[in-house]
């Protein structure tokens, strides 16, 4: 395998972790584009995705099929255990210091790790994921494994269905218009409570589908798989620059493939630093991440 | 108001004292063991079996009327594999229970965390299944009942080349678990000597899932066998990437692939790894204690198992032997052991580590689909 060959192979298995990323940061980015709250809880939503789909698939038995169809219970569950959370947690501090509510994300992610532990069904061990045969595909020497493309497929298309969401129909637009600016959506006549339990919507469900591919691509889970993902996704978002969608998407892909990279050229006893680090040198030249908005404190 | 305080007083004093005195009764009717095992977390299966193994011995003991003439009482503390949280538990054995001797802990790095602490605090460790070579360095009041990582590396680096042909090896490793390096250093370094090549040694980070950049660098090298020292749960991550990422070079492993058979897909069938017994040896103590335990707990018990209850049997009778717990006295009647146990014949040599030889096992698709282990040879120390 010659430089080339190995440099299109460790770019591909970036690619592959970084949209499983890009995924998860849309959940960080929108929610905090619509109530300016970092969502702590929300690389939590991808372990409870996944531990249903996993429960799902136990009934179902593992088929292609199945595995797809098992895309619709769990993002059902987690849109609606976000919607709840939203309303019991967050709502009644929407009106308080900002840092109330991050403290309180920071304990609703405590307690679905740590109440996912006590739950008898579930139990802190890990267990295996059900997964499909292996099956690879060659194309010029590099190889691209059936998984990879699973996850390639569901994560691009569902970025696709969400940019519709948001650009193409009313509800997304009236999105973008609270996150702009929530006193005037409110006086245009938005219902504001009603697009941020959407914009959880959106975004626990998308974590829910991270969650089954993250498990479908590394075939273990326990209560506390989504804490990585959920750190390397608030990372890649904030290198997007926190609130911008398309911000998200090329964060989450820029971080997977910067860390395989590393890994794969450098040393794999640094990638995290490496990788970490080039984002605080990002970070340092472009405060605002690459496609943020500079935002001038409004007095 | 004084005489309300007086009363007050002299009711707690009362309390205490008859606090004090069950409590110390409790204590003197019950010989009282410690162990820590990670029965909760990433390698529960070890932790568990290893922990319902030694209950097994403790109560064989007890039925037979108990160890001078106290029954055995172990008591079980969880440590989930985290080494501060075994830093703990040993405190709470030592300072509330008041133990002599401790059993544990599984892993290598959780026991040391506490091999120096045990030391100190003059009680007796004596691990069943941290295999580090390090662990019994710290003093001279800990012990082990299983082998070494170097001997275990040694063996399949050896295995490699003589029985495999294996000219170029490749690793991959945990570079934060004291277990994973220490059994990288005796691979690489056997596998040279013997004239092969590792030609690439790569690492993680505990925790981490995804190998698949050190596959993809691996799979570059074409190596002929590829060394996984971890536990059996990584592992089974690990084999299900190197097999999406194409690369087919025989799989080797330390014991920690013990349970790997229940945990992998087929993806793990043709690897080798090394092991402390084989459910299947045809031995009478193997065969008596695999059908105690299936009787008991309705499984066939694992590596892991085997060591507890060992560890069990031997500390127990060291402790007939010198009559009493005190953990000086006790070091001695360990020394002095010299009988064969399910894991093997064991004696300790000068640094309180027991000789004894290593069974080799195949992974293979058993006739029901399901993976199971085949026995491939034993293979004694020098």
């Amino acid at each position: 395998m010659d430089f080339l060959q190995q440099f299109c192979q460790q770019t591909l298995n970036g690619l592959s972790l970084g949209s499983i990323y890009a995924l998860l940061a849309l959940g960080y980015t929108m929610v905090y584009g619509i109530v300016k709250l970092i969502n702590f809880a929300h690389g939590d939503i991808l372990m409870v995705g996944a531990f249903v789909s996993y429960f799902v698939l136990k009934q179902w038995g593992i088929t292609p099929v199945t595995l797809m169809l098992s895309f619709l219970p769990a993002m059902l569950f987690c849109l609606t255990m976000g919607v709840l959370i939203e309303k019991i947690c967050y709502k009644p501090l929407r009106n308080q210091p900002r840092i109330n509510a991050l403290i309180t994300a920071i304990g609703v992610s405590f307690l679905l790790e740590n109440g996912a532990r006590v739950l008898p069904f579930i139990g802190p061990n890990p267990r295996v994921y059900p997964t499909l045969p292996v099956v690879n595909y060659k194309f010029f020497g590099i190889n691209i494994s059936q998984v990879q493309i699973l996850v390639f497929v569901v994560a691009i298309g569902l970025m696709l269905l969400l940019n519709y969401i948001i650009n193409f129909t009313k509800i997304g637009k009236a999105m973008q218009a609270v996150s702009f600016d929530k006193g005037a959506a409110a006086l245009m006549g938005i219902n504001v409570d009603r697009i941020i339990s959407f914009t959880f919507v959106l975004g626990s469900s998308l974590g829910a589908a991270a969650g089954i591919l993250f498990a479908s691509a590394y075939p273990q889970i326990e209560p506390y798989m989504g804490i990585m993902p959920g750190m390397k996704a608030f990372i890649a978002a904030v290198f997007g620059g926190i609130g911008s969608i398309p911000g998200a998407v090329l964060g989450g892909f820029i971080l997977g493939v910067a860390e395989t990279l590393t890994k794969g050229f450098l040393s794999s006893q640094l990638a995290d630093a490496i990788a970490f680090g080039l984002l605080i040198l990002i970070l340092v030249v472009k405060p605002s991440g690459l496609l943020g908005k500079p935002m001038g404190e409004k007095v | 108001m004084k005489k309300k305080m007086i009363a007050l007083g002299a009711l707690v004093v009362v309390l205490v004292v008859v606090i004090l005195l069950v409590t110390g009764r409790g204590g003197s009717d019950t010989l009282k063991i410690g162990t820590i095992m990670s029965t909760s977390g990433p390698v529960s299966h070890f932790g568990s079996q290893c922990r319902d193994a030694m209950l097994m011995a403790v109560d064989e003991f007890n039925a037979r009327g108990g160890v001078l003439g106290k029954q055995v009482e172990l008591i079980v503390e969880d440590d989930e594999k985290n080494p501060e949280k075994t830093m703990n538990a040993l405190v709470k054995l030592v300072t509330k229970d008041k133990v002599k001797a401790v059993l544990g802990a599984l892993t290598s790095d959780c026991t040391l965390a506490i091999t120096q602490e045990a030391q100190r605090r003059g009680v007796l460790l004596f691990t069943p299944t941290s295999t580090n070579d390090m662990v019994t360095d710290a003093g001279d009041l800990i012990f082990r009942s299983c082998f070494k990582d170097s001997f275990q590396g040694q063996v399949m680096a050896q295995f490699a080349v003589e029985n495999l042909k294996a000219t170029k090896a490749a690793v991959l490793y945990d570079m934060n678990n004291d277990y994973s390096t220490g059994l990288t250093k005796s691979f690489e370094e056997t596998f040279a000597a013997l004239g092969g090549t590792v030609v690439a040694s790569e690492s993680y980070a505990g925790g981490d899932k995804d190998f698949n950049a050190q596959i993809t660098k691996i799979k570059a090298a074409a190596p002929d066998v590829l060394f996984l020292p971890d536990y059996y749960n990584t592992v089974s991550l690990i084999i299900n990437q190197v097999r999406n990422q194409g690369l087919d070079a025989v799989l080797l492993g330390p014991d920690g692939w013990d349970e790997l058979v229940g945990q992998a897909g087929e993806e793990a069938v043709g690897g080798y790894f090394c092991n402390h017994y084989s459910p299947d040896a045809e031995d009478d103590d193997v065969q008596e204690f695999v059908r105690k335990y299936r009787e008991r707990y309705g499984i066939t018990p694992n590596a892991l198992a085997a060591l507890g209850y060992d560890a069990a049997y031997i500390l127990l009778e060291a402790i007939e032997r010198a009559g009493t717990d005190d953990p000086q006295a006790l070091k001695a009647a360990l020394m002095e052991t010299n009988k064969k146990y399910v894991t093997g014949h064991i004696t300790f040599d000068e640094n309180h580590n027991p000789v004894k030889s290593t069974t080799i096992l195949k992974v293979i698709q058993g006739a029901d689909g399901k993976l199971a282990t085949e026995y491939v040879g034993m293979v004694d120390p020098e």
